[in-house]
């Protein structure tokens, strides 16, 4: 019997992985907790109240909109979670809960379950929830006033930097990196969420490719934009929600490119618009809106940079030229 | 269209079933650019209701004087006469109606509604029919119009018909996005979800396509075959 077992071929998939769905979204929440931490160290107690309706919000909304959907339940593969942590990190420490929770709603149900659920979502859940907040509440979404000891009630870095210079009154590029300035919960502390991302590149679940190239396209368009000077470069690359954007969000599988070209295609895109909106824009920031609009145009990119099976003859740019020409003469003729 | 259906029939089906806008997804554009506030989608309801009754009735009438081939530009003749009309009416007597929908009273002109049921059934059938069809399409689309307008002015400013009814005291804001386009398109997705839901459960055949046998390509088109055999035949000899 056992024998008869072995030989027998099951259909396919033959090749199977440990990593389950339930285990990634495992570890992004692991490699968010750095930035949790730092966030409640430096805005208080009011960081992990939003925090925890956000993620409870958002838990509840999947389990009812399953079930008024009649699908099988999905709240055990975490990523409701994780959506509900991403978006309390775009919010500021005093948001009001109702904004908050409705923010996670609106992700969960409009933006993922009416797609389809996990795997089916157009954009990033969490980054359309924050769009949408903005454009509805613009003066609750932009309140940075904060009682907190270690941040000083101010504008954000970036609204400063908007002038094009570095100024007298921005926090000095230490505070700027452990996060003692002004902004939204999750994204202040450049150290923790970079922690965050190298824990993820070294379990494998994200390619280093997009937050790279992302970076590395804001600060090549920075560095143009201010004329060469290397503070100012500093100072945009750690300011905003360019890292939090850049590791955590752009990086959705769902919603990023599967080829490596796809991913440095997407990733230029998401760091020139983000760049354009910060240098012309009349926002300061434009991560988030960079980040949508590619995941727009992932399908796209993605018919573009299709693999070639292996095998397939070269494509002979020569020939197919030619035959156009010809096509042209005969259609002329 | 050739069997006679109840007059009754021909004013309902635009409510629900062939609502226009939700149905049929016509005049997608006046829907989306004044249903930010009730009074302007009553308003423009009632306008274009007024010219697809009135336009139904008088193309009716002349069906079988308007040679095929220039039926379009005679439709568009009639519909802007009666469009004119219910302009320098508004104008007069509902100044501020006419400042709120500005450029989308004119534009009623080129309503599809208005000119689809021209094309699809006023050009067929008897007057009588063809003032209940404008009738019930008119009531759908105004219906459609104020659902919209309802949702986008309660969640976008917390007021109805300019009446506030979240006060200022309270801790919840309106959300500005629902009078914003993404708004728009927001609540006219839900709106055709739920009209699709009432239409299915009532067991009636998913939106089907109106006026296809007006289409230029009828002839040819291997579509319109299957519902109903009579139609096309009658539709290829006129």
């Amino acid at each position: 019997m056992s024998v008869i077992k072995k030989l027998t071929v099951s259909a396919s998939p033959h090749v199977r992985s440990p990593q389950t769905s339930t285990g990634i979204m495992l570890d992004v929440i692991i490699a968010l907790v750095p930035a949790l931490i730092a966030s409640v160290v430096i805005f208080g107690y009011k960081a992990l109240l939003v925090t925890v309706v956000c993620v409870i919000s958002a838990v509840l909304a999947e389990y009812l909109s399953r079930k008024v959907m009649k699908r099988h339940q999905t709240i055990g593969d975490l990523s409701a979670v994780v959506t509900g942590l991403l978006l309390a990190f775009n919010l500021p420490s005093e948001i009001p809960l109702w904004i908050a929770a409705l923010g996670s709603v609106i992700a969960i149900v409009v933006v993922k379950q009416m797609f389809g659920g996990i795997g089916q979502n157009f954009v990033n859940p969490a980054i359309a929830a924050r769009i949408i907040l903005l454009v509805s509440f613009p003066t609750a979404m932009a309140n940075w006033a904060t009682d907190s000891k270690f941040v000083m009630t101010s504008a954000t870095p970036l609204a400063s930097l908007k002038a094009g210079e570095v100024t007298e009154d921005l926090p000095s590029l230490l505070d700027m990196f452990l996060g003692r300035h002004g902004g939204s919960l999750g994204e202040v502390c450049a150290l923790a969420l970079l922690i965050g991302g190298i824990y993820l590149i070294a379990r494998k679940v994200i390619s280093p490719v997009i937050p790279l190239v992302f970076v590395g396209t804001v600060a090549a368009a920075m560095f143009i934009a201010g004329k060469g000077d290397l503070e100012f470069v500093a100072y945009e690359i750690l300011s905003g929600g360019l890292l939090l954007g850049a590791i955590f969000m752009a990086t959705d599988y769902t919603t990023s490119p599967v080829s490596f070209k796809g991913k440095i295609i997407f990733a230029i895109g998401c760091g020139l618009i983000t760049s354009l909106i910060r240098i012309f824009g009349s926002l300061p920031e434009g991560v988030s809106f960079s980040i949508i609009l590619m995941n727009i145009f992932v399908p796209h990119i993605e018919k573009l940079t299709t693999a070639k099976p292996f095998g397939t003859p070269k494509r002979d740019k020569k020939a197919e030229k030619a035959a156009k020409k010809e096509k042209k003469e005969a259609a002329k003729a | 269209m050739a069997e006679k259906k109840p007059l009754i029939k021909e004013f309902t089906k635009g409510l629900i079933a062939e609502n226009p806008v939700l149905r049929l997804v016509l005049g997608t554009c006046p829907t989306l650019a004044v249903s930010t506030s009730v009074t302007g989608a009553i308003g423009m309801g009632v306008a274009a209701s007024i010219v697809l009754i009135c336009s139904n009735i008088v193309i009716s009438a002349l069906r079988k004087i308007i040679p095929g081939k220039v039926r379009i530009p005679a439709y568009i003749v009639i519909i802007a006469s009666f469009v004119t009309i219910v302009q320098m009416l508004v104008k007069a007597y509902a100044p501020a109606i006419d400042e709120s929908l500005g450029v989308y009273l004119p534009l009623i002109v080129v309503n599809c509604i208005i000119l689809g049921r021209a094309e699809a059934f006023a050009g067929k059938n008897s007057v009588i029919a063809s003032a209940f069809d404008g009738m019930g399409m008119g009531v759908g689309f105004t219906g459609a119009l104020l659902a919209m307008a309802l949702i986008r002015e309660f969640f976008g400013t917390g007021s109805i018909a300019g009446i506030r009814i979240i006060q200022e005291a309270w801790p919840i804001d309106p959300m500005i996005i629902f009078i914003l386009p993404p708004g728009g398109f927001f609540a006219f997705g839900i709106l055709i979800a739920v009209a699709n839901k009432i239409a299915e459960s009532k067991g009636k055949p998913k939106a089907e396509l109106h006026g296809c046998e007006s289409c230029p390509m009828a002839a040819n088109c291997s579509l319109i075959k299957a519902p109903g055999e009579d139609n096309v035949k009658e539709a290829t000899v006129k």
